[in-house]
């Protein structure tokens, strides 16, 4: 089946190969007057096939992954290549021609930089410079060690009469061949160890070897190859000492030129605020430039582009705004996973053409051995010699991993067709031995790999979601090690981490980045927002009506948020614990307008769907996961129901607790929870009460830097402070607690605002951003009056809990009757039985844990009962009260 | 080596901290070096004024708590024994460490030992909890000064309340090293030339 729809795929392919072997002829007769119609192939050839053949690599991807089982077990360059033959035979079959072959011009240009740039930007610069060490033994001592001994090994075969005769070549053409085909290529290494996960340490060894060892060959290869052009009998020892010269020039201008591009880079992100657009460009661009500057002065552009993604990540992250960031993210992705898939195409299709190669058994058996033994040797050397200054020993199935991992790719391919046959007459020899050795390495190693990991046992990756304390005590960690090499008086590597550390949080990140950008970049704090942000999105995702009234934040006010809530704050405090400040009592005289408000944002809020904003993509370059996202996505829903129950349970609960248990101020207020955390610990029962239904009060601080906050009408949309007030999660109640009445009590807890049941009711009554529009002028007029209802209501709460706690019976509802009236009609918006699409309840799922489980009986009431309530409800709605009375509350929170 | 052996020869009971900290004698010499290289005016111990003279200690957020570290239950002074033990806790976890008979006390540089190093890092009081307060104020050495008060406080809670799992509102030494539990702390906390 696949076969058949890669040649269905091929089809319009070949179709385009015979065009241009037509035109001549249609042509060459001369058309008489206007032409109706043009057939203008030649002008769009080029591009077209380009498209074209992309447009191929993509559906072949697509083909390949519609069975689960085949990409499991084969990893996607294997196939591409194996396409790459097929396509090439069908081609050849058709053209009488080999065509569309890997151009090494188009490689090193066009192709191999996307791929660099995305490894180099994406790279963990920790772990990279951890083992960095290790990585440029690797890649500078290996890379010699494979190329000489390669080199060497196979003129001593042809010497010993192994190679046959018609290989003309000498010990320099072989050492040239050496070289080429000693380097382990990236593109390749990347593909394959991508689909394996081994444990970091290990990747980034094998990885990071790939990307540095290209200054190597690229020296060898040039100072082998201008070697045998001037002939070995007019060398002379200067051009040895220049040869040795030249790795270091390539290397150290190549890593140079990479910095100083990533420092331009950094510097120009650092005035894009008005023109956010253009930041994914710039980044594109200078990174591009820099490999083309590098390329230009002969330098290692693999190296300058790797340099230049790694040096400048942090800087223009943390400049540029997030919708930049995520486009550069999938902008390099999609570009690098082009490449590469075309790059294994071609190589597939160029392997077919065999006027191109000769073949000699003897050459290409000796390389395939010699490789892979000097390999393996050189790994285990080298470990060896390493594991004496490491301080974690590579051990033995590393260094199995390390040798069988060096696969060899499309860099070698480019640069064995690259040599000149006039100077190099084994030129086709080589070229056959190269594709057997690439073809073999990516293909039967890339196959074979994950299997030998697993049989192995090696070290897994294992992914976490980092956590504060995590970020926190690593943070530590570096600062003793640091200190203790300065008491121990030796300055090792933590010494001169911590130096750069300083270096750069003095000078360089003051120059680079954006104030504003510099201020929030702490990485502690970093994983703090970022871990608010993803509560904060499951909060929202939900109903995203979690915003106080204090949120009435605007775009151009970052520090609103914070002056706004600590005003609350204090006079939530001063008022004391006892004082019922709970102005969600206060009523809303509500127009038939809102009311029709309500009933289609019900609508609305059932029958649609919200689609997450924010993605967390996976590390890996081609999937962006779409699993995992569904799992997110479920995930989150759970948890949102979850939370829900919860908090309508804890409410509950509140109510009958409130005066049995006085609370210290502090912790009420001042616990902010993460529902990652509550949910991790909500297994055990703790001390129930307010501090659990505290608030997460989360302030997104804007962008902007306050002097020009004026000025932000254009960043807007990515740059406005917001606040989330959400109630954390609390844990299970008994279950038993479920009543069925309806209550609506205030409990005087000690809480900055949160949502008033209008807002709830009405999310857009909150007053955030662009929202605003929507807030009838009629309901704004009424607040003053209802400041006044409200204090009221909250004073004869508090009497009304003063007394012994049995505000479960609906007879405790300290409110005015005249709402509940007016209300009446609204309780059908609230059918227990109304099925709503997205409240599907996804069981097998059950991610979302214990307490789930234990309640998951009440909730599809409940969550139909509260579709927009968030999990701040003071209202109780609960099922089976129909027979009593629906007592559905409309307050309206007044503005502080 | 002559000079080397000379060297472990005046060391006072060499062999003792030998067995105690797991040092080699290599190291222990080096230390030892170290040791009378910052002991400025050749007394014989350290006092705070020799540790706080070194230049990058000064400017490690840490590096108050660590000099501390060195000076256990308010003593003015380190002498060569336990200044090593404190850095016993950097050394490397061997092989030979792990299968160690459990008669033998624990040594110095295993995990719950590293940890319990950092642990009094945080805990300023010594009563075997970091408290909010406690924890506010190591966020406040680390977390650059553009980070405001406000959110320092609430990093300090949610960071509290991620390891907090008894509800106590603290971070006791159990919760702490179940909070790391999934980080390589032998390695973290090794310095390799500590052998």
């Amino acid at each position: 089946m696949l076969r058949a729809a890669l040649s269905l795929l091929a089809l319009p392919l070949a179709g385009a190969a015979e065009e241009p072997t037509q035109k001549p002829e249609s042509q060459g007769e001369p058309l008489p007057g206007l032409e109706l119609f043009r057939w203008q192939w030649h002008e769009v050839e080029a591009p077209y096939l380009v498209a074209l053949w992309i447009l191929v690599a993509s559906l072949a991807k697509i083909v390949f992954h519609l069975s689960r089982k085949v990409t499991s077990l084969v990893p996607e360059s294997c196939l591409l290549i194996l396409l790459g033959l097929v396509l090439g035979g069908i081609v050849l079959a058709v053209a009488k021609k080999a065509e569309y072959q890997l151009e090494p011009g188009t490689f090193f240009l066009f192709l191999l930089p996307p791929i660099v740039l995305d490894s180099g930007y994406f790279m963990p610069s920790r772990l990279f410079f951890d083992n960095l060490g290790a990585i440029l033994t690797y890649a500078v001592v290996g890379t010699l060690w494979n190329a000489f001994t390669t080199g060497a090994a196979l003129w001593g075969l042809q010497q010993a009469g192994l190679v046959a005769p018609r290989v003309q070549a000498g010990l320099l053409d072989f050492l040239l061949f050496g070289s080429l085909i000693s380097a382990v290529d990236p593109v390749a290494v990347l593909a394959v160890f991508e689909e394996v996960h081994v444990n970091e340490t290990l990747f980034i060894i094998v990885f990071g070897e790939s990307l540095l060892n290209d200054a190597v060959t690229v020296v060898l290869y040039k100072v082998c190859n201008s070697f045998v052009e001037m002939g070995s009998a007019n060398v002379q020892a200067t051009d040895y000492l220049k040869g040795v010269a030249s790795l270091f020039v390539v290397s150290l201008g190549g890593a140079a030129v990479g910095l100083v591009f990533a420092f331009l880079l950094a510097l120009t992100t650092r005035f894009t605020k008005r023109v956010r657009i253009i930041e994914p460009l710039l980044v594109f661009l200078l990174a591009y430039a820099a490999y083309l500057t590098a390329e230009m002065a002969s330098l290692s552009a693999i190296l300058a582009v790797t340099m230049c993604g790694l040096g400048c990540k942090k800087y223009v992250e943390a400049n540029i705004s997030h919708k930049s960031r995520t486009t550069v993210k999938y902008t390099m992705k999609t570009l690098a996973s082009c490449a590469e898939t075309v790059i294994f195409m071609l190589l597939g299709i160029s392997a077919v053409d065999s006027s191109k190669w000769a073949w000699d058994s003897g050459l290409v058996l000796g390389t395939l051995i010699f490789i892979l033994f000097f390999r393996a040797l050189g790994v285990v050397l080298q470990t060896w010699m390493l594991n004496q200054f490491r301080l974690v020993p590579l051990d033995k199935i590393d260094q199995v991993v390390m040798s069988y991992g060096g696969l060899r790719g499309a860099v070698a391919f480019a640069l064995v067709i690259l040599l000149d046959r006039t100077k190099v007459p084994a030129k086709d020899y080589f070229v056959a031995t190269t594709i057997v050795v690439v073809f073999f390495t990516v293909i039967v190693q890339g196959l074979t790999i994950k299997p030998l990991v697993k049989w192995l046992k090696v070290k897994r990756s294992e992914h976490h979601k980092p956590t504060l304390n995590q970020e926190l005590h690593e943070h530590t960690f570096d600062h003793i090690l640091a200190a203790v090499e300065d008491v121990v008086g030796h300055h090792g590597y933590h010494y001169w981490r911590d130096r750069w550390e300083q270096f750069d949080k003095k000078y360089l990140s003051q120059l680079l980045m954006r104030r504003s950008a510099y201020r929030i970049r702490d990485q502690i704090w970093d994983v703090y927002y970022r871990l608010n942000i993803r509560d904060a999105i499951s909060f929202v995702d939900q109903g995203g009506h979690v915003l106080s009234s204090t949120g009435l934040t605007l775009p151009s006010m970052p520090s609103r948020n914070s002056v706004a809530e600590t005003s609350v704050t204090n006079l939530l405090r001063e008022s004391g614990s006892g004082a019922c400040l709970d102005l969600q009592v206060i009523d809303t005289v509500r127009s038939g307008r809102d009311r029709e408000d309500a009933v289609m944002h019900h609508l609305l809020c059932g029958g649609l769907y919200k689609p997450r904003r924010r993605y967390k993509a996976s590390c890996s370059r081609h999937f962006i996961s779409e699993d995992a996202q569904e799992r997110q996505d479920k995930e989150v829903f759970q948890q949102n129901m979850k939370r829900r129950l919860e908090s309508f349970k804890s409410t509950k609960h509140n109510i009958c607790f409130t005066k049995s248990k006085p609370r210290p101020r502090k912790t009420g207020r001042r616990k902010k929870d993460g529902v990652a955390n509550a949910e991790a610990t909500n297994g055990k029962p703790r001390d129930l009460g307010f501090q659990d239904t505290a608030a997460v009060i989360l302030t997104v601080e804007s962008e902007e830097e306050e002097e020009e906050s004026d000025s932000s009408e254009t960043e807007k949309e990515d740059d406005e402070g917001i606040i989330f007030v959400a109630r954390a999660t609390s844990e299970v109640l008994q279950e038993g607690k479920i009543s069925g009445s309806l209550e609506v009590c205030p409990s005087p807890r000690i809480i900055p605002p949160s949502p008033t049941c209008a807002e709830k009711e009405l999310p857009w009554k909150s007053g955030q951003g662009d929202l605003a529009v929507y807030v009838s002028s009629e309901t704004t007029k009424i607040v003053p009056v209802d400041m006044q209802t409200g204090w009221n209501q909250s004073m004869s709460s508090l009497e009304s809990l003063a007394s012994p706690p049995c505000n479960q019976a609906p007879t405790l509802t300290c409110l005015p009757p005249h709402p509940r009236g007016a209300e009446e009609p609204q309780a059908p918006l609230y059918p227990p039985s109304d099925p709503r699409p997205s409240f599907a309840f996804p069981p097998s799922l059950a991610k979302a844990g214990r307490s789930h489980s234990e309640s998951s009986a009440d909730l599809p009431q409940q969550q139909e009962l509260q579709p927009l309530m968030g999990h701040k409800d003071h209202t109780h709605l609960s099922p089976g009260t129909t027979n009593s009375h629906w007592c559905i509350q409309f307050n309206r929170g007044s503005r502080l | 080596m002559g000079s080397r052996s000379s060297h472990a020869a005046v060391i006072p009971n060499v062999d003792s901290i030998r067995r105690e900290t797991g040092f080699s004698q290599a190291s222990l010499v080096r230390l030892h070096h170290r040791f009378r290289a910052l002991d400025r005016n050749k007394k014989g111990y350290l006092s705070r004024m020799d540790l706080q003279q070194i230049g990058a200690l000064a400017v490690n957020p840490l590096g108050d708590r660590i000099i501390e570290s060195f000076f256990p239950n308010g003593s003015q002074r380190v002498d060569f024994p336990g200044f090593v033990r404190v850095l016993a806790h950097f050394r490397p976890v061997e092989d030979e460490d792990t299968d160690q008979d459990p008669k033998k006390p624990e040594p110095l540089n295993s995990r719950r030992n590293k940890l319990h190093y950092a642990f009094q890092l945080y805990d300023l009081d010594r009563d075997g909890k970091i408290s909010r307060h406690e924890m506010l104020q190591v966020l406040r050495l680390m977390v650059g000064v553009q980070v405001t008060e406000e959110q320092l406080e609430n990093i300090a809670d949610r960071t509290v309340q991620e390891a907090d799992e008894d509800g106590d509102g603290a971070v006791s030494f159990l919760e702490f090293t179940k909070s790391l539990e999934k980080m390589d702390v032998e390695q973290k906390m090794s310095i390799r030339i500590l052998k």
